[in-house]
Order: C-alpha cells, then sequence, then structure tokens
C-alpha cells in the first residue's frame, strides 16, 4: 500500500532534520536502556530472591504448630479460664504421618512431598558448642526439593543416603566450629542423646542464620536422636506446580488435614515485603524516566511545530484537514520513538548482557540479573505509548493553528 | 442557482471584537461567473483580505451567506470546508509559502496527493504540466527554497492550478513581485480564464492590474462602493 501524503511530509521532516530527530531519539533511548536495565535487575533480584527462599523453605509445610493449653470443657454460661496457659510442647509430631503423606500426595496440584525430621540439638567440637537443627531427611528428595547440591562448597551430599553417622553442616557452624571435611563432630540432642558424626559435606545459602545453625543427617539417625520409633515425623514438606499461587493450594490442603499448613509466602513474609517495597519503587523510577524522556519529544516537536507555522498554515488552505495536521506531527513523534526505542532495547541488552557476566562470588555467584522478555515488552510498549503521548500534545496545538493568523502577518 | 454563478455572496458581514468592536466588513453582496477575472481595488485597511478570508472559507465567523459552485458553504463544518477548498479553490498570496524541504515538483503535487483522484504517476505528469506552463519545467527538481523570487511565486501559481479548481484566490499576488514578473502572472491568469475557464478573485492595489481585469470592485470602510466594467460573456 502507498503512504498517505501525510506520512511523506512526515518522513521528509524527519529526514531533512535528522539532527533533531537523533537528541529526541536519544532521550527516549536512555530512558528505554535504564528502564530495561533497573527492571531486569529487579526481576533478577526477584528471582534469585525467591530461589534464595526455596533453598530452605518447602512450598508447602504440613507441621504441628505450638498450641496453647485450652480448657478442657466449657460450661453453659460461665466463662472458663486457665491461669497461666503454657505452651503444650508434649508432642510436635504428626500422627499417622505416612497416611498423610500419602493423602497429600494423591491432590492434583502436589508434585512432590516428602517427609522430615527436624530435631534440636548442640554441635559440639571440644569446649565450643553451637545450638542448632537437624533435619533428618532422605536426602535425595530433599535434594530434589531444595537443590542442595547449588549450595554445596565442599564434599558429597551423596554419602548421606547410606552413612548413619555422615552429616552435612552449614558453612557458619564450621566456621564457628573450626571443623572441615572429615572432621568429626559431636551433636547432642534435646532428649540427651549424643553421637559422634564425621563431616561429609559443607553447604553455604545466603542466608547467616540458616549457615549458622542448620544441618542435614539421615531421616534414621534423626529419629534415633529424638528417641523416636521410624513413624516419628515432624514436617511433610511438599512442592506444587506453581508456587506462585502456593495460597491458594495451602487453603485446600488444610481441608484434609488438622496439622498446620503453611505455604512459602507466610514463612517468608519479611523478605517478601522488603522485595515488595522494591517492586513498587521501580514503576515510580521507571516513569519518572519516561517522563524526561518524553520531555525531549514534546520540546523537539514544540520546536518543529513554531518553525512550521507557514507550511501548516498553507496546507490547512490547501485542503489538509486538523486530523491530518495531527497525523504528520504524532507520525513524527512515533518515527522519533521507535528509532529511540530501539536503540534503548539495544543498549538495554548490551547492559544486561555485560552484568550477566559479572562474577560476584559465592553464594551469589554472578550477578543476578537475567533477559526477561516481559521488560523488553513493557519496555518497547512504554516507549511507543509515552513518544505518541509526548507527539499529540504538540500536534493537536499544531491542528489549531489557524491559518488566516498566518496569512495575514 | 445560475449555472454561470461560481460564487456568490449575500450580506456578508463581519465584526472584529479586538482591539474594540469594529465591523471590518459590511452588507457585501456580489457573484462570481465562471471564467470571470475579479480584482478587488481599496485603500490600505478598507477589508480586502478580510473579505477574500471569508471567500475562502478558511475564515467562518461571518453573519450572511455564501456560496461556492453550487453548495453553501456557510454553517458546513471545517473538514467539510477543508475538502470542499481542496477540490474547488486555489490559493495565490504575496508570500509564496512553498514547504522549504521539498522540491517544485513535490510542492505542486501535494494538494492533488491530498485529493487522491488521480495515482501518484498521473498526479506527477500533471505536476509537470503545470509546470511547464509556469516557464519551470527545468526547475522542478530544485528545492523551492533555491529558486528567485518570481519563480517561486510562479511555482505557488501551479499548485494553486494542479486540482484544476473553478476559482483561484490571489490576495495581492503581485506585491512582492518586479513589473515584469507581475506582467508574467497577470498574463496566465488572463489564459486561465479566458481559455480554461477558471474564475480569478484576486486583491490588487495595483491599478494597471485592475484595469485590465474583465472587472474590479472598489472597496471602502468594509463597503463594496463601485463595480467597474461589468463582465460582459
Ligand atoms: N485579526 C484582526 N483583529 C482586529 N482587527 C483586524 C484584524 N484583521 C484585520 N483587522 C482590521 O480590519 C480592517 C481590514 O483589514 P484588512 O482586511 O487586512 O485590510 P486590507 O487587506 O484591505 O488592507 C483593518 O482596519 C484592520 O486593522
Ligand atoms: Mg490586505
Amino acid at each position: 500500500m502507498k503512504l498517505s501524503v501525510n506520512y511523506e511530509i512526515a518522513s521528509t521532516h524527519i529526514l531533512t532534520r535528522k539532527k533533531q530527530t537523533l537528541v529526541a531519539a536519544m532521550g527516549v533511548t536512555i530512558g528505554i536502556a535504564l528502564y530495561i536495565f533497573s527492571n531486569s535487575i529487579v526481576s533478577g533480584f526477584g528471582v534469585y530472591s525467591k530461589s534464595n527462599m526455596f533453598k530452605s523453605a518447602p512450598h508447602l509445610r504440613i507441621y504441628n504448630k505450638d498450641k496453647v493449653s485450652q480448657p478442657l470443657f466449657t460450661s453453659g454460661n460461665n466463662v472458663v479460664v486457665i491461669r497461666n496457659p503454657k505452651i503444650t510442647t508434649l508432642t510436635n509430631n504428626i500422627v499417622n504421618p505416612f497416611t498423610l503423606l500419602k493423602d497429600v500426595k494423591t491432590e492434583v496440584y502436589i508434585t512432590f512431598a516428602a517427609p522430615q525430621v527436624n530435631v534440636d540439638m548442640f554441635y559440639i567440637n571440644g569446649k565450643s558448642q553451637l545450638k542448632g537443627v537437624g533435619n533428618g531427611v532422605n536426602i535425595l528428595e530433599a535434594d530434589a526439593m531444595f537443590n542442595i547440591q547449588s549450595t554445596m562448597l565442599a564434599g558429597n551430599l551423596e554419602t548421606l543416603t547410606s552413612d548413619l553417622n555422615a552429616i552435612v553442616i552449614g558453612s557458619g557452624v564450621a566456621e564457628k566450629l573450626n571443623v572441615g571435611i572429615d572432621d568429626n563432630l559431636t551433636v547432642s540432642s534435646a532428649q540427651g542423646v549424643r553421637k559422634i558424626m564425621r563431616i561429609v559435606g559443607i553447604f553455604s545459602t545466603s542466608n547467616k542464620g540458616v549457615d549458622e545453625s542448620k544441618s542435614y543427617i539421615h531421616i534414621s539417625t534423626a529419629q534415633q536422636l529424638a528417641q523416636q520409633s521410624s513413624d516419628y515425623v515432624t514436617d511433610i514438606y511438599a512442592s506444587v506446580s506453581n508456587p506462585d499461587e502456593a495460597e491458594i493450594y495451602a487453603t485446600q490442603l488444610q481441608e484434609i488435614t488438622t496439622y498446620d499448613v503453611e505455604d512459602w509466602k507466610a514463612a517468608n513474609a519479611d523478605q517478601l515485603a522488603q522485595d515488595n517495597m522494591l517492586g513498587t519503587m521501580t514503576p515510580l523510577i521507571s516513569f519518572s524516566i519516561m517522563l524526561v524522556a518524553a520531555f525531549g519529544i514534546y520540546n523537539i516537536l514544540n520546536m518543529t511545530i513554531t518553525q512550521k507555522m507557514n507550511d501548516i498554515a498553507i496546507l490547512k488552505a490547501n485542503g489538509f484537514k486538523g486530523k491530518d495536521i495531527i497525523r504528520i506531527f504524532v507520525s513524527e513523534a512515533f518515527i522519533m520513538g521507535f528509532i529511540g526505542t530501539l536503540l534503548g532495547l539495544t543498549i538495554g541488552f548490551i547492559l544486561v548482557s555485560i552484568m550477566q557476566t559479572v562474577y560476584i562470588g559465592p553464594p551469589i555467584g554472578y550477578f543476578p540479573i537475567f533477559h526477561d522478555p516481559n521488560v523488553y515488552a513493557t519496555g518497547a510498549v512504554f516507549g511507543l505509548v509515552v513518544s505518541l503521548g509526548a507527539g499529540y500534545f504538540p500536534a493537536r496545538k499544531a491542528s489549531r493553528i489557524d491559518p488566516i493568523e498566518i496569512f495575514r502577518k | 442557482m445560475n449555472r454561470d454563478i461560481i460564487l456568490k455572496t449575500i450580506g456578508l458581514g463581519k465584526y472584529f471584537h479586538e482591539p474594540q468592536k469594529f465591523k471590518a466588513l459590511d452588507d457585501i453582496s456580489f457573484e462570481v461567473s465562471k471564467g470571470e477575472f475579479l480584482t478587488i481595488v481599496g485603500k490600505s485597511g478598507c477589508g480586502k483580505s478580510t473579505m477574500l478570508y471569508c471567500l475562502s472559507t478558511m475564515d467562518t465567523d461571518y453573519e450572511g451567506e455564501l456560496y461556492i459552485g453550487n453548495e453553501k458553504a456557510t454553517g458546513k463544518s471545517t473538514d467539510k470546508l477543508a475538502t470542499l477548498r481542496n477540490e474547488n479553490i486555489g490559493f495565490v498570496f504575496q508570500f509564496h509559502y512553498l514547504l522549504p524541504e521539498f522540491s517544485c515538483l513535490k510542492n505542486v503535487m501535494i494538494p492533488a496527493l491530498k485529493l487522491g483522484k488521480y495515482s501518484e504517476e498521473e498526479v506527477e505528469s500533471r505536476a509537470y504540466q503545470k509546470l511547464e506552463m509556469l516557464g519551470l519545467k527545468d526547475q522542478a527538481l530544485k528545492e523551492a527554497s533555491k529558486l528567485s523570487g518570481g519563480q517561486q511565486q510562479r511555482v505557488a501559481i501551479a499548485r494553486a492550478l494542479i486540482n484544476d479548481p473553478a476559482i483561484i484566490m490571489g490576495d495581492e499576488p503581485t506585491g512582492n513581485l518586479d513589473s515584469k514578473n507581475a506582467q508574467i502572472v497577470f498574463d496566465i491568469f488572463k489564459q486561465l480564464s479566458h481559455d480554461f475557464g477558471q474564475s480569478i478573485i484576486a486583491v490588487t492595489h495595483d491599478n494597471d492590474f485592475a484595469k485590465a481585469s474583465d472587472r474590479t470592485i472598489e472597496m471602502a470602510d468594509g463597503k463594496i462602493i463601485d463595480h467597474h466594467k461589468i463582465f460582459e460573456l
């Protein structure tokens, strides 16, 4: 199809004013590049932060929550009150865990579920003691869920599958107790069971609290430390198909059990609140950046129109309508915006690619940033829409020029 | 309406409100026939341009009625009037108002591309014809700003002619030209009206120009005070 005469005029204006076009486009370029870069950082950080949470928190966790003593009876109009109620810590395990586990696994949204025995204990090396929690797991299942392998600094996870005396500890524990791979480490449970373990691996999440307290041991060893039998289970961990909707699944799962179901969002509420704050800041920042970029187009177009009053007047005299004039100048804004957006996307892409090669070191590794198609798509739409908007107002002003005012001069 | 009347006004009046209320046009009624070469004269400030802008349909803020061809222009929307101008009226001003970054040829073509009646190739060959008629064929591809004043004014005339409008309006079209170029423009207008049947309405203060036209309307203080030399077929 042939372009209409309006677009021909617009493109001629653009081509004969390359410098102004570039200046206006440059504003959009810088805006879009900054937009891509900052949003990729936020997006990368979000993914990193989430994957970090998933290193220690399961999508869903079923456990026996501490309960405060409740009156055993209610009586008519009288209110029964317990003075100084205590937390009932007699049992914190799940009764009949394997029946529940089977039920959980039959739910369609559950992709994976595994039992776990958490046991409070002290790590002891000579006179040094450190309080912590031993996670009694089937290490292969736990690795499938938390990708523990990716956090390993040294040693070998697999040993835990067969060796009941093996332990994998956090880097903070290793540091504080001054122990390393193949060293012996004495653990002592709250139930008073002592056991000499052999360190077969050291992991490091980026969570100091976890690294200074957590360890992985065989599930049978944990039951032994808790002085319990093989059907003693404290937690059931489950993965779901879509972790972003974990809270919905949590309420569904709650319907089949009286134990507490906690989703990862509830478990990481503080961290998520911080991430969210960052998430709400970026659109604001992006918006201000784009406003500045739009201002460039607005200014240049206003200048063009002031210089082209005569041209606009004669076009109107010759039969161009108000909407033709608007089309001419909005097209010019669009061309400027298009060039600017394209360059901005390219520069943003290059910046993100460069940042991806920046190595920060463990436990983070490479700078957590990635090419998010959503960021590029919204950036492109944003750039074009803002350019059209910035062009529309000067264009409308041009369309309202009264040719007679011009011819009278 | 009479088959020969191409433009007609009935009781045209116009007020300006700034700096104070003032009647610039008062009860202007006249007709222009097809193929007539009409000039409008009068002292500076008597309302010639103001009247021409009303006739051009660009100024719609007047009382009375205006007919172009068989159509009543008064009361039409600005978009409809733009189309009406595009098809029926060509303009020549004291200043050429060519678009500086386009070639002469493109400048001439633009109103026809807007009209969209002919293909781009046809428009181009028609534009060449008009430029040839005005002795400018060899300047066609030059940028408009590179031409002399007389040449630019002739390009502007070619542009006014491109859609074969029934009426060509000029506001002191020879005002910026030397007598030689003024004579050329005058001869073109004469030819257009007599050979091609197009009507010319030209404001001028050049008495020789006015005397040689078919009819002259003389204005004073916003009124028509005399019709000289009534046009005869
Ligand atoms: N926009 C305007 N506002 C107020 N007065 C105007 C305006 N345009 C023209 N006039 C006045 O109207 C009168 C006629 O002007 P004009 O038609 O330009 O005269 P001419 O073209 O005959 O020299 C003059 O007195 C002029 O000052
Ligand atoms: Mg005048």
